[in-house]
């Protein structure tokens, strides 16, 4: 192909605002955060991020961000299942309700959460007595996870249930496949890379969660401390460099899970071009 | 063609009323399945999300409608609300001028390492809200990388406004930017490389053709980004240092009143925040209707 003479103006004066932009408000301030860590030695640092405090928040982090994404996975699929093929009273409501987690500010959901499932409030009562605790506990962690990663899955698998075509299930039924064996062999195979992107993104989301978790989780050092909150705790103590190194911990990790969702919807795009 | 129209619409509805009596013979559950699915949908998404925004309005009006306003019109309940308003004022225009320009460079033309940028502009969502507050002490903070020169100056960066705004600046960073490359990249450069050819320059072609073109997706990222920025909690909480009346948002003051148990009140101000979410839903819900309804025209035209 003849390489063709680009004729429209601003593509230095857009490019360039774009790189300078990026480069003072993202890149150089995130550099610091990997240059601030060299001046611990690796010794020290590695005595910082494998700290048995340290190490116990991991867990709990991607522990609980596990769980969240996982009950996402379940139940937002069914619920982008229900909000296309379904009718039912409420149901536009319902569909724009999906987003509040991404509306709601993080803070007002944690409070929220913790009113509804604290012993004495109107979710936590019922389960009191199953001897449940939520709020305050590992659990409450897992609850406002789930919460702030809702809308992912819903809103990656929905509109590729939405573009699937009736054709190929009716040719299934009228093969004497059975509603089951449509979904498990028509139907999931065309959405799971979708599901699968909404998963990542919602554990992704929920590692460097903050805001929401720390009203519910009792913040027990232990046992419902989150990362973030030694990184915040670490900084209240004037210690920056070890504040910083978690920090870098999470943000390669952070970057590693961006990179696989980039190149996990890279391959499904290719996927479905190949596919139509 | 009017008539025309209303035909191939007659006709449409009529296919689509033949695709839903199919589905519901071939292709769909028991009406059991369809009741029992429902029916756990609608519980999760009660657990979930209708109980806990049911119990912001409930805790917030429990102790009366006096208490409400009284919590509301506190002077430092008031300044937090200014400070929340300032710094979404100031950074939504940024990253909307941002948003357009990257949108720009990254949908008209073609350069190396356009992937990579936007990889790179998509970082701000992958980084932890608190690490996004931790960056800019670093390099504004009293032992910060520039903190100590502009002590001298006295400017004040970190545990001051500008702190908050940066902070708010980059958690909202790539939301503008997100909607429009796509919608700008699908849109392709015809109709602007008409525009110059019949003599507009560069920002005519601007003002007069693309943005008119991308204008509900602009509205779209303009209206995550200012529901981001006034609710933006972990990473103003970082650089604030939680000075009531001069250095609190509305987020940091729920937390500042929920932890010395004045409830009433921190559901009170967190009311409002909830207010804001609900409105953000809605015009978003309206965006995207005008969106499908412009698409429809687009089709039937």
């Amino acid at each position: 192909m003849a390489k063709q003479k680009n004729i429209l103006p601003g593509f230095n004066l857009s490019l360039g605002y774009t790189l300078l932009y990026l480069s003072l408000i993202v890149l150089i301030p995130l550099s610091a955060a990997f240059i601030k860590t060299t001046e611990l030695s690796f010794n020290e640092f590695w005595t910082v991020i494998t700290a048995p405090r340290v190490v116990a928040s991991y867990k709990l982090t991607f522990g609980a961000s596990l769980i969240g994404a996982l009950i996402n996975a379940v139940f937002g699929l069914l619920t982008a299942w229900v909000l296309v093929r379904y009718h039912f009273f409420g149901k536009k409501v319902i569909d724009a309700l999906v987003d509040l987690p991404f509306a709601l500010p993080t803070a007002v959901a944690g409070i929220a959460l913790t009113a509804v499932y604290a012993s004495n409030g109107w979710i936590g009562s019922w389960l009191e007595p199953l001897g449940i605790k939520v709020a305050f506990t590992p659990i409450g962690v897992i609850v406002a996870l789930t919460f702030i990663g809702l809308p992912f899955v819903v809103r990656t698998v929905q509109p590729v249930l939405q573009d699937l075509e009736a054709e190929t299930e009716e040719a299934a039924a009228s093969l004497g496949a059975n509603r089951w064996q449509t979904f498990t062999k028509i139907i999931f195979p065309a959405i799971w890379p979708a599901l699968l992107t909404g998963f990542a993104l919602a554990f992704a989301r929920a590692i460097g969660e903050y805001g929401s978790v720390i009203f519910i989780a009792g913040n027990v050092p232990f046992v419902s401390e989150i990362t973030p909150l030694i990184i915040i705790t670490k900084l209240e103590q004037y210690e920056y460099a070890q504040a910083t190194a978690v920090a870098v911990v999470m943000l390669v990790i952070s970057f590693l899970l961006l990179f696989a969702i980039n190149g996990l919807q890279w391959w499904f795009n290719r996927r479905a071009s190949a596919t139509h | 063609m009017t008539i025309q129209t209303v035909s191939t619409q007659a006709v449409s509805q009529y296919s689509k009323y033949n695709a839903k009596v199919a589905r519901s013979r071939a292709t769909s559950e028991p009406i059991w399945v369809r009741w029992l699915l429902t029916f756990i949908v609608l519980l999760f998404l009660s657990i979930f999300l209708i109980v806990p925004l049911a119990a912001v309005f409930t805790e917030a009006l429990r102790k009366g409608f006096d208490t409400y306003i009284t919590a509301l019109s506190d002077p430092d309940a008031l300044s937090s609300i200014k400070l929340t308003l300032i710094a979404a004022a100031i950074a939504v225009p940024l990253n909307l001028v941002f948003g357009v320009a990257a949108a720009w460079a990254i949908a008209k033309f073609e350069f190396k390492g356009k992937s990579i940028l936007i990889t790179l502009i998509d970082l701000p969502f992958a980084v932890s809200p608190v690490i996004a507050g931790l960056i800019y002490v670093l390099i504004f903070g009293l032992q910060g990388w520039v903190g100590s020169s502009l002590i001298d100056h006295d400017v004040k960066v970190i545990f001051a406004i500008p702190g908050i705004v940066l902070a708010t600046v980059f958690v909202t960073f790539p939301f503008v930017a997100r909607e429009l490359i796509p919608l700008m990249q699908a849109q392709g450069k015809d109709e602007e490389e008409a525009g110059l050819v019949l003599g507009a320059s560069g920002w005519q072609i601007l003002w007069r053709i693309t943005l008119p073109n991308v204008k509900w997706g602009l509205l779209y990222g303009v209206i995550l980004t200012n529901a981001r920025a006034m609710g933006e909690f972990g990473a103003v909480s970082v650089v604030s240092g939680h000075i009531r009346g001069m250095t609190n948002t509305m987020p940091l003051h729920v937390e500042i009143l929920y932890n010395e148990y004045n409830y009433a009140a921190a559901f009170a101000v967190a009311s409002l925040l909830a207010l804001l979410a609900l409105v953000t839903l809605m015009l978003k819900s309206f965006v995207e209707w005008q969106v499908a309804r412009n698409a429809a025209s687009n089709e039937s035209a």
